[in-house]
């Protein structure tokens, strides 16, 4: 490697308004990504603020009961298929060609069209508010045949429009999953085997290949139900012929598999970040790694698991059951690793750390619930209630979207060039822990009570939880407004990044920050060593010494 | 651990641990003992099983998290990096012999669980086999006792958008409130007219989704006396939540008086909440979205009431 180029020319200072525009950048599409997420999770957050005001009394008060259901399902709707999976992509985008030294994704085209649907099927589905009936009003699950009622007879309804929405995202998610894919497999710095490769890129692969195999069923699904809604026909239609269980064995087909698309790069971000921050190469590194593939052929046998009360075969329930639990052994083989890894670690409470913290304790809380839902007889009485909606809010709430925070803070200096305030960021931590286990601890006795899920109107001895839960909601829904100030302020005027400000390693902080458009261009650095080695003294490249003296020289220069 | 470390202090250790883990057991014991306290009352010959698998699980779980908890702790307290320290700590990359064993002890725990399981189910074998029926026939909408074709000891369960609607075959009776003899199994028979439906009775810890086009055999036996709640518990259009129906068990006798008293009522609109609450809602100007209409009241000889207190 020559330093001909020295000095570096500074790159032309870009125009926010690229951010508006079609871009093939994926850094831009990125932030395009996790912009737009937010854009949404603040309404789907809105519709939660709706339903837990709706539950603060036993009756059904505060809005029609057709409205309830309707924001119920599109707070859900919204927060999977248009948060979510939007925001974990844009981290894809932003983090994938940076860790393994790409200069782009393998099919930049493929992925503006890829997120440039998101904005399609997120009016779409917004758009659903609008016309004459009202949204979809049948839950996330949409289970037909209450799904396909359509109760005013249009072709065009909020029903249809869901479909559609959830169909488009599916096409969407595929286009984006063949992208990172091909990209992690074809495109990696050389040197970069793929035991050399960061977790979250593992991560990453794992949950875009589960993506790849179960988004077909899902989508196939979908198009037989909208063939009922608005043709006619008898998939699902029991006065048909048809089965209204065959659907629920397509949905969960994907959508079980689809959670552990959201927390499999979690667990990337954990174990990206633990080693950052006690200053030790993460504990296991392999079996972390290959822990990820474990769990999605384990993930992609255990969709009946949402079907026990369903009416099937007991060698069913008996059979997923035992994949179900065999599914903690990875999981928490991961957490014993994340915990051998701070284990004698000089840790720094900075706020991605305490984020990573506190979501791995709402994770393990999540994790031991999901245990007890794995059990069929457990399962059978608490199945429907709100011990599953607090075993799920664990799990995407209080474990994968602060995980997502985690990574935000973490990453932002490096995309933004610009360093996130640290109080606000603490803040930030504290209220959206005490909101989130304020919020979804009180469902787990609500639950076990016989509260079921969904309901509009409760009886008076479900009061008390619920109070409680609507309090923390509310508790929740202020502690975006720190996020928000945070971002925005420190994106305008927060202090200059360094190329590394937390002293990680990896190779998106041998970039310079925020990145050049192609990101190392001609000089991809060749990896010589596993990541995270962290106290060992070992380079991960070649001339790490001369690539981090360039960066410099200049920031000094800039 | 510093190997120059004189043995008195691997002993304090030890013992501190050994200290600490009996104390997490004790606390995890006493959890599993509260758990019984988080649940409804015991109502059937199922809960207690179920009470008691929650239990063990409630006991473990306390104490994996706890173990976890406290090593978060215990890092959080003594593994801080001192201020303006920049070093990197102790490179550990791993250790096989952990892996193996944290590996090994989940599984084994997972699979005793599911072992301990796949008993219980067997025990409780609440499902009986299911058949498909063809879709009803007129006859049976005009009020009818179709049920006839079912062994006397059965129930029928129909359940609508929104009421539940119990049918007594050989004894002519309908009810929308459920009546049962305390101790005596009984078997429902689970139909519905519409859309799914749950049939959820938390003080029995019994769940069976109900399915249309399909009929499905459930067995039960209450135990205790008492008045509960039967709850929809598969989501079923707008007045989904007001899908209830009261469950009383009773004494042998009490409960022939009942079906004797209720044989002599004459038909009347049975127990739901969604037709009155319809009817009110079209008296709105602006409605809300858009409904499916309730179907009209079942004809029963006892309706029942929505208010009466329950015990779960």
């Amino acid at each position: 490697m020559t330093i001909a180029t020295f000095p570096p020319e500074p790159p032309p200072p870009a125009s926010w308004t690229r951010y508006l525009g079609f871009s093939t950048d994926a850094k831009v599409i990125g932030i395009q990504y996790i912009v737009t997420a937010f854009f949404f999770f603040l309404i789907g957050g809105l519709l939660a603020m709706v339903i837990r005001g709706e539950l603060i009394t036993p009756a059904a008060d505060l809005v029609d009961r057709s409205v309830y259901n309707g924001i119920y399902t599109m707070h859900g709707t919204i927060m999977l298929f248009l948060f979510i999976f939007p925001v974990l992509n844009g981290l894809n985008n932003l983090l994938t060609p940076t860790m393994i030294g790409a200069p782009d994704m393998a099919f930049p085209r493929l992925n503006t069209a890829a997120f440039w649907l998101v904005p399609v099927f997120g009016l779409l589905l917004i758009g659903s508010f609008f016309v004459p009936g009202g949204p979809a009003t049948a839950g996330w699950w949409s289970y037909p045949p209450v799904s396909i009622q359509n109760p005013l007879g249009h072709l065009i309804n909020g029903e249809s429009m869901w479909i559609l929405a959830v169909a488009l995202s599916g096409v969407s998610s595929i286009m984006g999953a063949v992208n990172f894919v091909t990209t992690i497999l074809r495109m990696r710095a050389p040197g970069m085997t793929l035991f050399r490769m960061p977790v979250f890129c593992w991560t990453a692969l794992a949950a875009q290949s589960l993506q790849l195999i179960g988004l077909p069923a899902l989508t196939g699904g979908a198009v037989m139900l909208l063939m009922d809604l608005s043709f006619g026909t008898s998939f699902y239609r029991p006065e048909g012929g048809g089965d209204p269980v065959l659907y629920q064995h397509f949905f969960w087909f994907y959508s079980h598999p689809a959670v552990y698309v959201i927390i499999l790069p979690v667990f990337g971000i954990f174990s990206e970040l633990f080693p950052v921050y006690s200053r030790k190469p993460l504990f296991g590194y392999v079996y972390v790694s290959v822990a990820s593939f474990i769990i999605v052929g384990l993930g992609l046998v255990v969709w009946v698991h949402h079907m026990f009360p369903s009416g099937v075969a007991q060698w069913m329930r008996d059979l997923f059951m035992a994949t179900t639990m065999l599914i903690a052994v990875p999981t928490g083989v991961k957490v014993f690793a994340w915990l051998g890894t701070l284990w004698g670690g000089k840790l720094r409470l900075t706020t991605p750390m305490l984020f990573c913290i506190g979501g791995l304790v709402n994770f393990v809380f999540a994790g031991i619930t999901g245990v007890m839902l794995a059990t069929v007889p457990i399962d059978i009485h608490v199945s429907n209630t709100y011990f599953v909606v607090g075993h799920f809010h664990y799990v995407i709430y209080g474990a994968a979207v602060m995980g997502i925070f985690a990574a935000i803070y973490h990453w932002f200096p490096k995309f933004t060039g610009r360093m996130p305030y640290e109080g606000l960021g603490k803040l930030h931590c504290l209220l959206t822990f005490v909101g989130a286990n304020l919020n979804f601890l009180p469902m787990h006795p609500l639950g076990l009570m016989g509260m079921p899920r969904r309901v509009s109107s409760y009886d008076p001895e479900f009061a008390f939880w619920n109070v409680i839960a609507s309090l923390g909601a509310f508790l929740l829904g202020v502690s975006v407004i720190p996020f928000l100030l945070n971002m925005i302020s420190s994106w305008i005027r927060g202090p200059r990044a360094t190329y590394n400000p937390w002293n990680a390693i990896g190779l998106e902080w041998l970039l310079p920050s925020p990145p050049p458009e192609d990101n190392f261009g001609e000089e991809v650095p060749t990896v010589i060593s596993r990541p995270y080695g962290y106290g060992t003294g070992e380079p991960l490249v070649e001339n790490q010494s001369e690539i981090e003296k360039r960066l410099q020289l200049q920031e000094v220069l800039a | 651990m510093n190997s120059s470390a004189p043995s008195s202090i691997n002993r304090t250790a030890v013992l501190g641990l050994g200290l600490w883990v009996a104390l997490l057991v004790l606390l995890s014991h006493w959890m599993g003992r509260q758990a019984h306290h988080w649940l409804p009352v015991p109502a059937s010959n199922a809960a207690p099983l179920v009470d008691g698998l929650f239990s063990f699980e409630t006991a473990i779980g306390t104490f994996v998290f706890g173990a976890v908890l406290t090593v978060l702790v215990w890092v959080l307290l003594f593994n801080r990096a001192e201020k303006y320290d920049e070093s990197d700590a102790v490179p550990i990359e791993g250790n096989t012999r952990l892996e193996v064993i944290w590996t090994a002890i989940p599984f084994v725990l997972v699979m005793a669980i599911a072992v301990y399981t796949m008993r219980v189910n067997h025990r409780l074998g609440v499902l009986g086999p299911m058949e498909h029926i063809h879709a009803h026939s007129p006859l049976e909408m005009q009020g009818g006792y179709p049920a006839d074709r079912l062994p006397a000891e059965q129930i029928e369960v129909i359940a609508r958008q929104w009421s539940w609607e119990f049918r007594y075959p050989g004894r002519k009776i309908s009810s929308t409130e459920l009546h049962l003899p305390v101790d005596q199994p009984v078997t429902f028979r689970l139909n519905s007219d519409d859309v799914l439906h749950g049939f959820y009775i938390p003080a029995f810890r019994l769940k069976q989704d109900v399915i249309p086009g399909r009929a499905i055999d459930f067995n039960l036996t209450p135990t205790r006396e008492g008045r509960y709640r039967l709850r929809d518990s598969q989501f079923s259009g707008t007045w989904f939540a007001a899908n209830q129906a009261d469950v009383v068990v009773e004494s042998q006798e009490a409960y022939a008086a009942w079906l004797k008293q209720a044989a002599e009522q004459p038909l009347q609109n049975g127990l739901s909440v969604a037709v009155q609450e319809y009817a009110e809602r079209q008296q709105k100007r602006n409605p809300g979205w858009a409904t499916v209409p309730p179907a009209p009241p079942p004809q029963v000889n006892v309706p029942g009431s929505p208010n009466l207190p329950h015990d779960a």
